[in-house]
């Protein structure tokens, strides 16, 4: 066993860290603040050729694992931005996963290799406002036509769909009631997000605010047949194969934003003097951030033993919720142990924690809440009845 | 031309150095470790010249430990073609590592050898002027521009009393100083290839040099702590101290 980075993950942990220390906390503020997308963070990631990290080297990119994407994302989170800097960034990672998998050599080079070089934005259309871990109700649908298709639907909490060129779509082609299994008759597209068909709503929110939450309306979109992905009926499959990887990602970045607001926290410990000595000399103010770091240390090898799995080809469904259950918990109880020790400086934006504070507790809903967490390791580890 | 650039394995610049409690020098033990930032201007000067078609090659060397060949990986990274680590457990000084790359440029013949000024560690400014003497090679030390025209360099020197240009026959020596360029950062498709670009590692017995240290090192000290300043009441009071304390009017 060895439990440490290799020379050239270090090295990924290392360039990640100089691309992102050129953007500081007021450009976070900033962006925050004026709802702006981080495009010059995202052009100095897609010019460093960090978009492409796990894209196949034919389409640009470096052919990396889960594994070397976590210390990425971790090295991201971890550097000012937030998990605002991770959403920037994060559906290149795995988002285009299917296209990977069951795309045409044609359809790779034409959607890929724009994605890698930064020069489109996507953004995933699946959850639905009547439909978010119940995938299978999905109601957006896909009629036949001469050349493709006709979609009418909605979605829900696309994000970066202001700034997307494109649009990962999963629809129904069979109604449900009409299929042998609920998971039978999805289908899965990526095409032009033709905002003349799609409307994309901001939704206002409590936090992440450089990186947009949407709201889509399709209204008579027509997808030619070329941007199906795969075969028809079988786009289900296609995007269960990249939820464990999405799931071990979203813990790294919850961990290196938790690593962010220790840090922060321990700074202002050492330096805030009250009644004649530095407030972290009391334990009541180190042990709870001592605390926190065996919990992101903890949530961090267990992201690891799961991404090590997936990248060796092993199943890590428990593994991979876990993770993301681990690392959700300990950003979200270190982000408002910063605060609190911050005291009232905790509550003004300078300081920054309450921004990583609003942000934390995203990572303990999405992109599976705990609770359903719970119950997958209740039911297929531990053998329990099924509960919903 | 084939451009020599030596890169040093020091603590990183971020990190708050720490003296061993027996004063024999700093703590290095878990510390992080990166490239002298006089060196990656080096390599950034050196790959330019590459990328503007004056150097065919560039060749990274680092020296000391096994651990010094990370270093040579980030050159690599940045552009460099190819890396030798000279191999040792001694303790390296500047005469020693001069006369060690004396031997490495007799093998190698370059045409130029950039190099940083200095290292942060020691601060010691001392190995491309001895290198410089050892090879009878011309000297730019300091330098914050550099170009080439034919079989010269014409190095510009940053000096006490403002810029100072040179002209150099090659081969040559350049020591960088810190407005000389802005280094890059290695992008992640460089860092895959740099993977794949050699090094060889020999030890100081193949170059037939000694590198023993010649120069005893006493102790190592923190500088004392900042005292907190004195509030003086009024301008006379202050001329007055100025006067009869520091006694510097």
């Amino acid at each position: 066993m060895d439990f440490q980075l290799n020379e050239q993950q270090l090295a990924i942990d290392e360039g990640v860290r100089k691309v992102c220390a050129q953007f500081d906390d007021q450009y976070w503020t900033d962006c925050e603040t004026n709802l702006h997308f981080p495009q010059e963070y995202y052009q100095a990631m897609a010019e460093g050729g960090w978009l492409g990290i796990t894209m196949p080297e034919e389409v640009g990119g470096s052919g990396l694992g889960v594994t070397e994407a976590v210390v990425m994302m971790h090295a991201a989170t971890a550097s000012n931005g937030g998990y605002s800097a991770a959403s920037a960034i994060h559906i290149n990672m795995f988002g285009p996963h299917a296209i990977v998998v069951h795309g045409t050599p044609e359809q790779k080079q034409r959607w890929l290799r724009p994605l890698v070089e930064g020069k489109q934005k996507a953004c995933f259309g699946v959850t639905e406002p009547d439909a978010g871990l119940d995938t299978t109700s999905i109601k957006t649908f896909a009629t036949r036509t001469n050349a493709g298709y006709q979609v009418k639907g909605r979605k829900m909490w696309t994000s970066t769909g202001q700034v997307a060129d494109k649009i990962l779509l999963l629809t129904r082609t069979t109604a449900k009631k009409d299929c042998k299994r609920p998971t039978d008759g999805m289908t899965l597209f990526y095409t032009d997000l033709d905002r003349n068909k799609i409307e994309v709503r901001r939704i206002h929110k409590m936090g992440r605010n450089a990186v947009d939450s949407n709201a889509v309306f399709i209204d008579d979109l027509f997808v030619p047949e070329e941007d199906r992905i795969g075969e028809e009926g079988q786009g289900f499959k296609y995007i269960l194969d990249s939820l464990n990887p999405e799931r071990i990602l979203v813990a790294a970045e919850a961990i290196g934003l938790g690593r962010d607001a220790l840090r922060r926290a321990s700074a202002y410990a050492k330096e805030r003097v009250v009644f004649g000595r530095p407030i972290g000399q009391n334990q009541g103010i180190q042990h709870p951030l001592a605390e926190c770091w065996t919990q992101l240390e903890a949530a961090y090898w267990m992201t690891m033993r799961a991404a090590w799995m997936y990248d060796n080809g092993q199943s890590c469904g428990a593994e991979a919720n876990a993770a993301k259950f681990l690392a959700g918990r300990a950003a979200f109880d270190t982000a408002t142990r910063a605060v609190m020790t911050h005291g009232g400086m905790g509550y003004a934006r300078e300081y920054q924690v309450e921004r990583l504070f609003r942000e934390a507790i995203l990572t303990r809903i999405a992109p599976v809440t705990e609770q359903l967490i719970l119950s997958f390791i209740a039911e297929r580890v531990l053998g329990q009845p099924k509960s919903y | 031309m084939k451009i020599l650039v030596p890169v040093k394995r020091v603590v990183d610049y971020n990190v708050k150095v720490r003296v061993k409690s027996d004063g024999s020098g700093v703590e290095t033990q878990g510390v992080k470790m990166s490239m002298n930032p006089f060196d990656e201007i080096a390599v950034e000067e050196a790959v330019r010249l590459r990328e503007k078609g004056v150097a065919t090659e560039i060749i990274a060397v680092s020296m000391g430990l096994p651990a010094c060949a990370e270093t040579i990986r980030t050159a690599l990274a940045m552009g460099a073609d190819r890396g030798i680590l000279v191999e040792t457990d001694v303790e390296l000084q500047p005469l020693a590592v001069a006369k060690l790359l004396k031997a490495i440029v007799a093998k190698e013949n370059p045409g130029l050898i950039v190099m940083g000024k200095q290292a942060i560690d020691d601060d010691m400014n001392a190995t491309g002027q001895m290198l410089a003497a050892l090879l009878g090679w011309s000297q730019g030390t300091f330098a914050s521009k550099l170009v080439i025209e034919g079989d010269h360099a014409i190095v510009t020197r940053e000096v006490d009393g403002g810029l100072e240009t040179v002209s150099l026959q090659l081969p040559a020596i350049v020591t960088t100083d810190l407005r000389l360029n802005e280094p890059r950062y290695a992008s992640l498709p460089n860092i895959m290839k740099a993977r794949k670009k050699p090094i060889e590692t020999i030890r100081p017995a193949d170059l037939g040099v000694d590198p023993a240290p010649r120069l005893t090192l006493v102790t190592v000290a923190e500088p004392p702590k900042r005292v907190a300043g004195v509030k003086v009441k009024s301008v006379a009071e202050l001329v007055a101290k100025l006067k009869t304390e520091a006694k510097v009017i």
